[in-house]
């Protein structure tokens, strides 16, 4: 008998209140316990781009097709699509037994529905969303996408991780795209027990026992996503210390987001692996308000680029260890078809007297810089601070605000000057995934007021995003474009790119059959 | 005393409508976007400005206001902005972890720290004295979660004798109920049992001096009488005062505790819910602080009548 439940028995005797924990040993077996990186607040994946929401919506719901480990698109819920051959028109055809967890039939007037209020929100298919004439359903099982002109990136679009299009029944995917839905019917591989939902401290799934896998073996997103635990239990846990802890003593099974600097402790641990799960590492940003002085002079931002060393700010995020991070000095995500580092010298030069050479031929003549860290996000803070040292040594006015996320997400929309409430610089991150294709670069766009915070406004760039969207398709032509786009952007330097680390997680050893890919999911995964 | 009652519990409405006002003026001139949480950063500003709208946070301030207060005089403190749950609902899930963690708190404390000033006092001057000094001065000096994160190193990870984390509800037992709430309170506790001794100690002193120990003594008191009988009683008014502050300041110690062993309280859904700029949830829970600090105080109010007959009111 373990000490513990020596303690407890002794306890529940002396008091006469003797009653049985909340999970037998039995029902840990069939449980996975998980730390997720976040509280799930939302249950809406069209509602919220929040990432945990859509973890959790990975669960719920299935998708039409889906991203494999090499990033290509595969059928997940069609057997599979026709494309005519002036490319205009394609037909998905859905799988047979495909059926919602209450216990509807999954029909293509339920995809056409979910796609049309997916694509309301999805940045993706917004831009392709005007070759589109239409989106029918033809019969229970087969739905078109009628075009204007061949778009062979619908199924990309189809497919992607990002923001998933997932499939809803018509009745809850009739809700307006800017409304939260208020029931959880899905068809993926587990439901959702929403009696058990509480927001900040647990959310639990239950095996979808109709769920008709696929027959392939998983393979990324794609491929098989057989559920093979009978629960899921996620229990939110705001301390990392106090995550390391649990893990360490098996009182929970797998820990989506250590914090680095746990993670030499949790490697020393038997019982315990670390492994990397998400297939791209995580990208730092380092983003300038190209409206506001001194940023609004492009000579400025570039010096300050010149003394840049991603490896100094992966350091401070990631440890010492380079296994953990890798140098990234282009925009495009590193190993990725559009990857290059076309015209990135300025961020090659990692020179911070050659920098303070150029902020002085810039004509930098002391304005203030206002940089914002948000002291809730350790990743993102540590960013900051790496960019407020070099700030401070290159001899400019620095205020550095400590503020948090909520405070700094209202902040980074004011394009006033920094006396009346503006800013300078701000730092995020973003998932590889993200920044691997134009179409939904975030950071790449330069379309000045419609762009990310900082609103850069380089006609040249969005020229080619463009040219992208309309020739990506073409392997080498896109790549070319790709080219082009980082040297446009390196010279406008309008953010930094700070190179890349991975997120590793980890998990007890008795868990089984994890596997890597673009997002955190919990299918094929079991315990022994 | 009962018109008394009426009295202060009618007092407590405009206490209460003065806090509604000042904690919806203070939330909506606060820096913060809820809107631009949801959205996410791929949105535009018009998706955000939609949100906003079906949020209803781009109504003027007197009608959200308005509003609310409308609700509020209903009993419906709202719908949280991000999990659609009702208010009154998150509060339910929450309370009962918050509240165990401040009844154990609450009862070590005080049977821990009472005794401690007692014995203090008594020997005063001695080894016992100082140890019982020492304590307090160290509990007063270390953090709530430094103590939370030894207790867990020791009583968990290294001797296991302990969860380190989570909640079970008293319904599940109290074996269970009752291992999870033991480190929390005692680290929680710490703080509370210090002060508690060291009031207990000065006003026992003070006592002890009085005129009618002296008599109780000459009369052949025996040492338990004494000290608990005829002192304890009479210095009970300030350490009664100071437990209901105590009561009062466990509602924010709670907050670093119920994050430290990851214990689903109010404290924890207070902190999520400004950090997400949920409105309806962060006025939701600091009307229910506030109704609780009333009743606390008086609660020690009338206390006071128990321990000093003299009192009336």
């Amino acid at each position: 008998m373990e000490r513990r439940t020596f303690l407890g028995a002794g306890a529940g005797i002396a008091t006469a209140g003797v009653a049985a924990p909340a999970l037998s040993q039995g029902a840990v077996a069939r449980t996975l316990r998980v730390i997720p990186q976040a509280n799930l607040t939302s249950l809406d994946p069209v509602w919220t781009t929040a990432v945990v929401t859509r973890n959790n919506a990975f669960m719920i719901y299935d998708q039409l097709c889906a991203q494999d480990a090499q990033g290509e698109i595969k059928p997940q819920m069609v057997e599979g699509w026709d494309v005519s051959q002036d490319g205009l028109t394609w037909v998905f055809t859905l799988r047979e037994g495909l059926a919602f967890h209450d216990g509807e039939r999954v029909l293509a007037k339920d995809c056409v529905a979910s796609i049309d209020r997916w694509r309301r929100r999805d940045p993706f298919m917004q831009v392709l969303w005007p070759n589109v004439a239409a989106v029918e359903a033809m019969d229970d099982r087969k739905f078109r996408f009628r075009l204007h002109r061949p778009t062979p990136l619908i199924l990309l679009a189809l497919g992607q991780t990002q923001f998933p299009c997932f499939i809803m029944p018509e009745r809850i995917a009739q809700t307006d795209a800017f409304q939260q839905i208020r029931e959880t019917i899905g068809s993926g591989p587990f439901k959702f027990v929403r009696d058990e939902w509480n927001p900040g401290q647990r959310a639990v799934w239950e095996k979808n026992e109709r769920y008709v896998p696929r027959q392939e073996a998983v393979d990324g997103l794609a491929g098989g996503r057989v559920p093979k635990i009978d629960r899921i239990e996620w229990t939110i846990i705001t301390d990392p210390a106090t995550s390391a802890s649990a893990i360490a003593q098996g009182e929970q099974d797998y820990w989506e987001y250590p914090l680095h600097d746990l993670l030499p402790m949790l490697r020393r641990n038997r019982g315990v692996v670390v492994e990397q799960r998400l297939q791209e590492g995580t990208y730092g940003i380092c983003r300038f308000n190209t409206l506001q002085p001194p940023f609004n002079n492009p000579a400025i931002r570039r010096a300050v680029a010149m003394a840049v060393d991603q490896r100094d700010y992966l350091r401070a995020v990631a440890g010492d260890d380079p296994a953990g991070w890798g140098v990234c000095e282009g925009v495009f995500t590193c190993d990725t078809p559009l990857a290059n580092e076309v015209g990135s010298d300025l961020l090659k030069m990692h020179n911070i007297e050659r920098a303070k050479q150029a902020l002085a031929a810039a004509g930098y003549s002391g304005e203030k810089v206002v940089l914002i860290a948000p002291g809730d996000y350790p990743q993102i803070n540590a960013l900051s601070l790496m960019t407020a040292d070099i700030i401070r040594r290159l001899g400019m006015n620095l205020e550095l605000i400590s503020a948090d996320w909520g405070t700094l997400i209202q902040r980074r929309a004011s394009k006033e000057p920094v006396d009346r409430g503006g800013w300078s610089i701000i730092h995020t991150t973003s998932s590889g995934q993200s920044l691997t294709l134009p179409v939904f670069h975030l950071f790449l766009r330069a379309n000045g007021p419609n762009a990310w915070f900082g609103w850069p406004d380089v006609p040249e760039v969005e020229r080619l995003r463009a040219e992208w969207v309309e020739k990506g398709g073409d392997l080498a032509e896109g790549r070319r474009i790709a080219e082009a786009l980082n040297r446009e952007a390196m010279q406008a330097m309008y953010y930094v790119p700070l190179g890349y680390y991975w997120q590793p997680s980890a998990w007890r050893r008795n868990v089984t059959g994890v596997f890597r890919a673009p997002a955190t999911v919990f299918w094929n995964i079991g315990k022994s | 005393m009962f018109a008394y009652i009426v009295r202060r519990v009618l007092a407590t409405i405009p206490v209460m409508a003065i806090v509604a006002l000042f904690v919806f003026s203070l939330l909506y001139i606060a820096p913060g976007d809820p809107a631009a949480v949801i959205a996410g950063d791929q949105a535009t500003p018009e998706d955000v400005e939609r949100i906003r709208q079906s949020l209803g946070l781009d109504r003027p301030y007197l009608v959200r206001f308005g509003e609310w207060v409308f609700r509020i005089l209903r009993g419906d403190l709202g719908v949280s902005i991000f999990t659609n749950l009702p208010v009154s609902l998150m509060i339910q899930q929450r309370i009962e972890p918050t509240l165990s963690l401040m009844v154990v708190t609450l009862l070590l404390a005080v049977t821990i720290a009472v005794p401690m000033g007692v014995v203090a006092a008594w020997k005063a001057g001695t080894w016992i004295d100082n140890a019982v000094m020492s304590f307090a001065v160290l509990s007063f000096s270390v953090p709530v979660f430094v103590v939370g994160y030894l207790l867990a190193y020791i009583f968990a990870l290294e001797l296991d004798w302990l969860p380190v984390q989570g909640y079970t509800p008293f319904s599940n037992g109290f074996g269970p109920w009752i291992q999870n709430l033991i480190l929390p309170a005692v680290a929680l506790g710490s703080v509370y049992i210090a002060l508690i001794a060291r009031i207990t100690r000065a006003t026992m002193l003070e006592v002890l001096q009085q005129d009618y120990i002296r008599t109780a003594r000459a009369k052949g008191a025996g040492q338990r009488s004494i000290l608990f009988l005829h002192a304890l009683k009479n210095a009970a008014v300030p350490i009664v005062t100071v437990i209901g502050i105590g009561i009062a300041l466990l509602i924010g110690g709670a907050v670093v505790t119920e994050s430290v062993f990851a214990i689903p309280g109010l404290g924890r859904l207070t902190v999520d819910a400004i950090l997400r700029r949920d409105y309806p949830v962060i006025q939701g829970v600091v009307l229910l602080f506030s109704f609780v600090y009333v009743l606390v105080n008086l609660a020690i109010d009338l206390l006071y009548t128990l321990f000093d007959p003299r009192i009336r009111y």
